[in-house]
Order: structure tokens, then sequence, then C-alpha cells
């Protein structure tokens, strides 16, 4: 079924440009940037299955991120667990942690919802930054020893950015083989109205469960991995709640419902964001260009670049998606 | 002919508001109930109670011999109960195509994706959209919406069908298409329960009508017998003294 989507190999082509370009020539500062753009359309493209999806914008999205974070590191250095056990572990537990969450705001709606996302992250910032086994407010480290069963700091740094753009590269089919589903098709159902949905039969109340949980899974993986590379973590910069703004002017960027438009408004705003941030004379700016940004695709291309596209290319639809 | 649906003293407020007081009545397998009354009797409120979407008060409601009072909305359709909305509810930015597919999908069958691609493309040409199928269905005019609410009910394949003012806004062109297809859904074994206001139409199509007033059941009959009760007449139709009638109770 989806290897009859032609977008499908779309998204291994674009994953094999990741692994290759940097390859050639051991080129450690594109990895680099590359690194973080991953890490940008693995957040967006998951906040899309909320946003995009289901109609529920969710303000607190990357405290997944954050949580994978600390689960994987937890266990990699405290426990010695392998790094791929780890993260996985990091992104079940965060996903079964995402449930109990969902079970307990998803009967919100709108912006009470949204506020809600918003409560969710404070307080789980606010419960780490006092949890004692991870560190308080210092965080954790990871000791340089724990890169050893991969061959060393270097190695270890190119395996995790390997692993980063197989979560991406995942992250996008699961994008695409929800949207072809009949899941995905209740999901749409609910986000174009979704007392309709509940009339057609569409059990709302644990589709947006299973959704708010399984939109948590790679964000955590990819936490536990991009956090065990860092070899460092902190209640601040794993619970960044301007990151987690910043996914929703991704989207917005790119198009929300279309898996291209996660990934597309993903790399875009994260190249632009790279360079505004080193560019001496724009970096105290950056936001400010972000949040005019927003504002100029809100009033003149609402559906984003790819609604743009889809409008002026209709039969992109079924290549594109 | 055995009852389908079953509703028995159903009762339901809102606050101070006794919006459906004590109504019991039954529908038999194969029939079209029409259900009328003025403006606020609590004839959709009825509908919501029965399929779901209101939890009653008081009494009970089975369906195809099957108790359905606490069951919510989601699982009424898929013992084969569907309805339409008489403020229509289109997802909006989905295609025709893809609004009666969901119908199809979570229905009675729970058909997978491609199944009910097939049942849908069938219940749009059944209702005169078989040609605008990859539009987006907010593209549609109040008479297509009708229609679409019409055809993700029939998608569901349901048993019994209840219609809320299908007919409201529409031209007599499409009063006359929407009154065939509603005959034509009958003649296929689905039994209809509809809500109507334009009074010829339901007259027509119905075999017995149920009169709702104030929230109380009034009258059920035959349409001969029901505009001819007097206490019909009087609460709905019209009596030339009831202001006097009204002042001289009170």
């Amino acid at each position: 079924m989806i290897l009859r989507r032609p977008f499908f190999y779309l998204i291994l082509v674009i994953a094999a440009l990741f692994v290759y370009l940097p390859l050639h020539g051991n080129n450690v500062s594109l990895r680099e940037d590359l690194i973080l753009v991953a890490i940008a359309i693995i957040l967006a493209s998951n906040l899309n299955l909320m946003i995009g999806y289901t109609g529920y914008v969710n303000f607190g999205h990357i405290v997944f991120y954050g949580l994978g974070g600390y689960v994987g590191l937890y266990l990699a250095t405290v426990r010695g667990w392998n790094l791929v056990l780890s993260a996985l572990v990091a992104g079940l537990a965060v996903s079964v942690c995402a449930l109990l969450f969902g079970l307990l705001i998803l009967r919100l709606r709108g912006a009470y919802f949204a506020l809600a996302t918003i409560g969710i992250l404070q307080a789980v910032q606010a419960f780490v930054s006092n949890f004692d086994p991870w560190g308080r407010s210092t965080g954790m480290y990871l000791s340089f020893d724990a890169y050893a069963p991969l061959g060393g700091a270097m190695h270890a740094l190119w395996i995790t950015y390997y692993l980063i753009i197989a979560v991406m590269a995942l992250s996008m089919i699961l994008s695409l083989v929800i949207k072809n589903s009949k899941f995905g098709l209740g999901l749409f159902a609910i986000r174009e109205d979704e007392d309709a949905a509940v009339v057609l039969g569409v059990n709302a109340t644990v589709y947006k469960a299973i959704i708010y949980s399984v939109s948590a899974f790679l964000p955590a993986v990819a936490g536990a991995l991009m956090f065990y590379k860092n070899g460092m973590i902190d209640p601040s910069i794993a619970f960044e709640y301007m990151l987690s703004l910043e996914g929703i002017v991704m989207l917005m960027l790119g198009g929300q419902g279309a898996v291209m438009g996660a990934a597309l408004g993903a790399a875009l705003y994260e190249k632009l964001r790279s360079f505004l941030l080193t560019s001496p004379s724009l970096s105290n700016f950056h936001l400010v260009i972000a949040g005019g940004l927003l504002l100029l695709v809100v009033l003149f291309a609402p559906g984003g670049l790819m609604g743009w596209l889809y409008r002026i290319a209709p039969r992109a639809r079924t290549v594109i998606e | 002919m055995s009852a389908l649906l079953e509703v028995r003293a159903v009762t339901k407020r809102f606050g101070g508001l006794l919006a459906v007081a004590d109504v019991s009545f039954s529908l038999a397998e194969g029939e079209i109930l029409g259900l009328i009354g003025p403006n606020g009797a609590g004839k959709t409120t009825l509908f919501n109670i029965v399929n779901g979407v209101y939890k009653a008060d008081q009494g009970t409601i089975a369906f195809a011999g099957k108790d359905i009072t606490r069951i919510s909305p989601d699982k009424v359709v898929h013992r084969g109960l569907a309805r339409t909305h008489q403020i229509v509810k289109p997802l909006n930015d989905l295609t025709l195509l893809d609004n009666v597919t969901v119908g199809a999908c979570f229905g009675r069958e729970y058909l997978d994706l491609k199944a009910a691609r097939a049942v849908a493309l069938e219940v749009l040409q059944q209702v005169g959209l078989g040609d605008r199928v990859n539009i987006m269905a907010r593209s549609l005019t109040i008479a297509g919406k009708k229609r679409l609410e019409v055809a993700r009910a029939l998608a569901a394949k349901p048993k019994l069908l209840l219609l809320d003012e299908v007919l409201a806004g529409l031209n007599p062109t499409e009063i006359a298409q929407m009154i065939d297809l509603v005959r034509k859904v009958r003649d296929s074994g689905i039994s209809v329960f509809m809500i109507e206001h334009l009074m010829q139409a339901i007259m027509s199509l119905s075999d017995r009508i149920v009169v709702l007033n104030l929230g109380r059941k009034l009258a059920e009959g035959r349409p001969d017998e029901v505009v001819h009760n007097s206490d019909v007449v009087e609460a709905y139709l019209g009596f030339p003294d009831i202001v006097d009638k009204l002042t001289r109770t009170d």
C-alpha cells in the first residue's frame, strides 16, 4: 500500500541525501547543520499529526523531546544501557506519559486545549527541575566513557547522526502512512468538525488520545539521541518554550496537514534561524523576523507553501503529499 | 411488523427548561415516521437523545431490540442508526468522496478504506452528486450540502435513518428530488424517521406522524388522522380564537 505512494520514495531520497552529503569529505560542520534541520523536521512532522491532521494546537510539544532526552540520558548513563535501547525505551515511556496527559486534557477543545498544553509543559519542567535523580536544575552530564561502546566520541557522533536521520525518515513515513489510512481519515474528520465526526461513528476520544501519544514517540526518541550526542541536559535546554512555538511557525510556513509541508517549513525555518542567529547584526532580531514571517504567512498564504503549490498545481497533491 | 425503535417515557431537562417530557412512541421496520411540531417543540432534542448526543434524564430507548439509552453517538452508528443535521455539518476541507467515505468507514459495517470508497462512490451517485466527487465540501450549495448529509448517513448502511429537516431551504425542484430520494431509501429497506416543517411533503411521505408541542407528545397517527386532531389544529396549525382561549384558562 505505502510502497505504491511516489512520495514514499521521495522521503527515501531525502534521507539518502542527508546521509551522503556530510559523509562526502567528512564534512563535520555540514553534519552539525543538518542535524538541526533533521531535529526540526522530526518535531514539525510529529506536531503536524496534532495540528495539521487532528486540528488540536499543541503549544507544549517540546515537552516530549525534553522528557525523552531525560529518560534516555538517565538510562544510558546511570543505568548503563546501550544507546538504541535507551532511546526506544525513552520513546515508549514518554508515549505512555502522553497517553495519560491526553486523557486528562483532550476533553478540552480549541483555545482551552492549547492553554492546557502550555500548562503541561510548565508542570513537567517544574517537576524535572526539582527531581533529584535527574540532577534538579543543574541537569545531567554524560561521562565521556559512555561513548566507548560506540568506538569513541568521534564514531559516536556519526552513529547518533545516522540514527537521527533514520528517526527523521520514520517521522515522515509515519505521517504518510497515517495520512493514507482509515485512522487518518478519522483524524481529518475530527479536525473538520468533531461533533459531526462522532455522529458519523468516529470514536474521537480514543482517536485523539492515540494520536497525542503517537505524536510523542519519535520526538522523544530524537530527544534521547540528541542529548546523548550533546552529552548533557538541563531543564532550560530540554524544555525550551521558544522551540515549541517555532515548531508551529514551521508548520504554518510549510503548510499544515501536508507531510512535505512540515518538512519543508522545518528545513527552511531552521536554515533561516541559523543564518539570523549567526549574523552579527541580526542575531537579536531572529524572533522578530520569525513573528513577521508568521504574520505574512497567515495573512497571505494561510495554506503555507504547500497550500500555495496545491492551488497553482492541484495535481501535485497526489505526488507531493 | 416488529418495532425497530422503541422510545419509552423519555424526559430531558436543560436547567429549568423541560425540553422533552415523557414522550413514548415506536417505529416499525420499513416505516416512514414523521415528527412535526412548532418551533421549539423539542424535535431536534428528541433526535439528539435517540442517537446519543444527549443523555435522557428519564426513560429508555431501544433499537432493534437492544437498549441504547446510555450509548454514545459513535456506537449508535455502529448499531445501524444514522442521522443528518438540520444545520449541515460538512467536513469542509475534505472532498465529497472523503466526506462520504468517513460515513462508510465508521458506519455499521466498519469497512476498510478501499471498500468504503467504493460504497461512497455508489451513494454519491445515488443522491445525485456523482459527477462532483472530487470537489471540496465547502464549495457546495446548501442543497448540495443537504444531499451530502444524506449521503454520509446512507454510507453508514443504516437500518434506520434520522432526517432532520432535509427539505428546509431547498427550492421546489430540489424538494421534489429529495422527496423522491427519501422514497427510494425506504424502498431499499431502510426505515426513516424524519423531522419536517414542510406540511405537504411530510403528509405525503409519512406512514404515521408523531406531533410534539412544548416537549410533550400531542398526537400520533396516520397523516389524515393527525391533521384532523383538534389538539394538533389548535397547537400547530393555528386556531382562530386561540388567544382568547389561552387568556381564559390562565
